[in-house]
């Protein structure tokens, strides 16, 4: 019971939580906010991990394979895109435009 | 480690993420706030690896080093103009994770399971499987592989709920009886939630993809949230609650800005003022009375629009989904920029449904290297537009049609829009006069200030770019 509690209260907790936090993030960066928690929601990676901490058939070894593959796709690239995307945010304001690409990072 | 060290860990590594979500609350966090999100997730599989070792070890590292590294080309290829298509496809992938473990878990051992653990295990099983499916129409509408246009089939809504109760019937199946052929009901079960996520996908379109794409981003993230509760994870738990949150928040800021139910979005009604208008006005909805003036129509067009802008003091560029199709936004920021340096104050308005998901127009004027801080949002312009010289439309139509505030009974009536009819001159750079994805003509078009330079917005824009010289 106390377990079931506990869960309910991560869920609550980080769903509040980041209900609050994320009403307060401008338009602006609104793609790359989705393209970051769609990385997060790759957290499946551990349920998908913990099906090979025992032995496993050769079906669950498929399945389980397709679902790494899948998670670890989507977390990595989730997250290579979104970095790709706010360093294109940060471009001007560090220095005055008109100079060359890499002095401005 | 007894459990309470273990539930700090737990704790820390969510915190840890949560600090990653909150510095995307400014532009010049946000890069960092990524960073901390990823090394929190590091952590997360650090911690559950060290805590249940796998066995599989070289199949295990294989593949997640094999989907890594594609998710890592893909990433570094794509377009800015498919960051849509491309974020759909993820959601997908995510979705298709959530299905297959809740799958093995139930086909595992479905007796060990709690009730509560069976319950969800079915639960992830069909929201992931539907995510899935859904993503990938979304997907391939947004990419252009299938038609953009929302297919409605016959008995659709009818369709719909029908497959939807099915599965729900065969996941209390499922649930209720073990002892039966368990691979063969929960494999009926995800055929099942794919089909009703293909036949809820298939009906959006167009300009309310953005909703869509939200709405998916919330269901992976429940999905991982239930695929949690199996296992009895708190970390899965707390990170798929956070996507839940987030996907939440942009789906409704999205169904606000349209001035729409989510219900009618998914159910393909098109406004909930429709209804009723139509029965006063006993006949077609939507005919704008349009004024007979005669359009705009000088002898030179180009030349007008060049001579407009280089007097302009205050200038309001409103880019729309157009833009990125045509490619035009390297254009639109060349000519922002060179009206800045002849002293004009610039400024960017953008739509919140503008673009094929939140904040997309955002991403492609920041790729043709805009000034961040000329961005603004709808409700920072509304009020300066009277006071504007030229509002420079590209791409957009809905998103500006005047029929929203000014007529009752379209699809559009009572939506927010930027009042570029308000501003002095009005200089529209489209690809025809149609109406937009609503289907609602637009007045503004046949305004005596505005001026229609049609055709493709990369050339057009770049056309008076050269007359400015």
């Amino acid at each position: 019971m106390t377990d079931l509690l506990l869960m309910l209260g991560f869920f609550a907790f980080s769903f509040g939580v980041g209900y609050l936090i994320i009403s307060r993030i401008p338009q602006m960066l609104h793609t790359p906010l989705m393209s970051m928690t769609n990385a997060i929601s790759a957290v499946t990676l551990l349920g998908a991990l913990l099906l090979f901490a025992t032995p496993t058939t050769a079906l669950e070894k498929a399945l389980g394979g397709i679902a790494l593959a899948g998670a670890a796709f989507n977390m990595v690239g989730g997250f290579a895109i979104t970095d790709r995307m706010v360093r294109l945010f940060r471009r001007r304001g560090a220095a005055p435009p008109g100079e060359p690409e890499e002095s401005r990072r | 480690m007894n459990d309470w060290q273990h539930l700090l860990i737990d704790i820390g590594i969510v915190l840890l993420l949560t600090f990653g979500i909150w510095q995307f609350r400014a532009r010049q966090g946000a890069r960092r706030g990524n960073l901390t999100g990823a090394l929190a997730l590091a952590a997360a599989i650090g911690v559950a690896l060290w805590r249940e070792p796998v066995q599989a070890v070289a199949l295990v590292v294989a593949v997640v080093v094999a989907g890594g590294l594609v998710g890592w080309a893909v990433a570094f290829r794509v377009d800015m103009v498919q960051i849509p298509a491309m974020v759909a496809f993820q959601h997908g992938c995510g979705g298709v994770a959530a299905a297959l473990v809740s799958y093995v878990e139930l086909a595992r051992s479905p007796e060990a399971l709690p009730m509560i653990g069976r319950v969800s295990g079915l639960l992830g099983l069909l929201i992931g499987a539907a995510t899935f499916s859904a993503s990938m129409v979304a997907a391939a509408k947004l990419a252009g592989r299938l038609k953009g246009t929302p297919l409605v089939l016959r008995y659709h809504n009818a369709v719909l709920g029908g497959l939807a109760l099915l599965s729900l019937g065969a996941a209390a199946a499922v649930g209720a009886a073990a002892g039966l052929p368990v691979h063969l009901f929960l494999v009926s079960l995800g055929v099942l939630a794919v089909a009703v996520g293909v036949v809820f996908a298939v009906r959006i379109g167009g300009a309310d993809m953005p909703v869509l794409i939200s709405f998916l981003n919330a269901t992976a993230g429940f999905a991982a949230a239930l695929v949690g509760v199996v296992i009895e994870n708190r970390l899965l738990i707390a990170c798929g609650a956070t996507v839940a949150a987030s996907g939440s928040i942009l789906t409704m800021v999205m169904c606000r800005a349209m001035n729409r139910r989510l219900l009618n979005v998914f159910t393909g009604l098109k406004a909930s003022t429709e209804a009723p208008e139509r029965e006063a006005g006993g006949g077609e909805p939507a005919a704008v009375p349009a004024p007979e003036v005669a359009r705009l129509a000088p002898e030179d067009p180009y030349g007008y629009a060049a001579d407009v802008m280089k007097e302009a003091r205050r200038v309001v560029i409103i880019p729309g989904y157009g833009m990125a199709l045509a490619h035009a936004q390297f254009e639109v920021v060349g000519l922002a920029d060179r009206l800045t340096r002849a002293g004009a104050d610039v400024r960017f308005a953008v739509h919140p449904v503008a673009g094929r998901m939140p904040g997309h127009m955002h991403v492609l004027l920041a790729e043709a290297d805009v000034d961040p801080d000329t961005l603004y949002e709808m409700s920072q312009v509304n009020d300066q537009l009277q006071e504007t010289d030229v509002a420079v439309v590209v791409g957009a139509c809905d998103v500006v049609n005047p029929a929203a505030v000014t007529t009752t009974g379209t699809p559009i009536s009572g939506m927010p829009i930027l009042l570029a009819h308000e501003a002095r001159r009005v200089i529209v750079f489209n690809l025809d006069d149609r109406p937009g994805y609503s289907g609602v003509e637009n007045p503004l078009y046949d305004d005596p200030k505005t001026l229609l330079l049609l055709g493709d917005a990369k050339e057009t824009v770049a056309e008076v770019r050269r007359r400015l010289g």
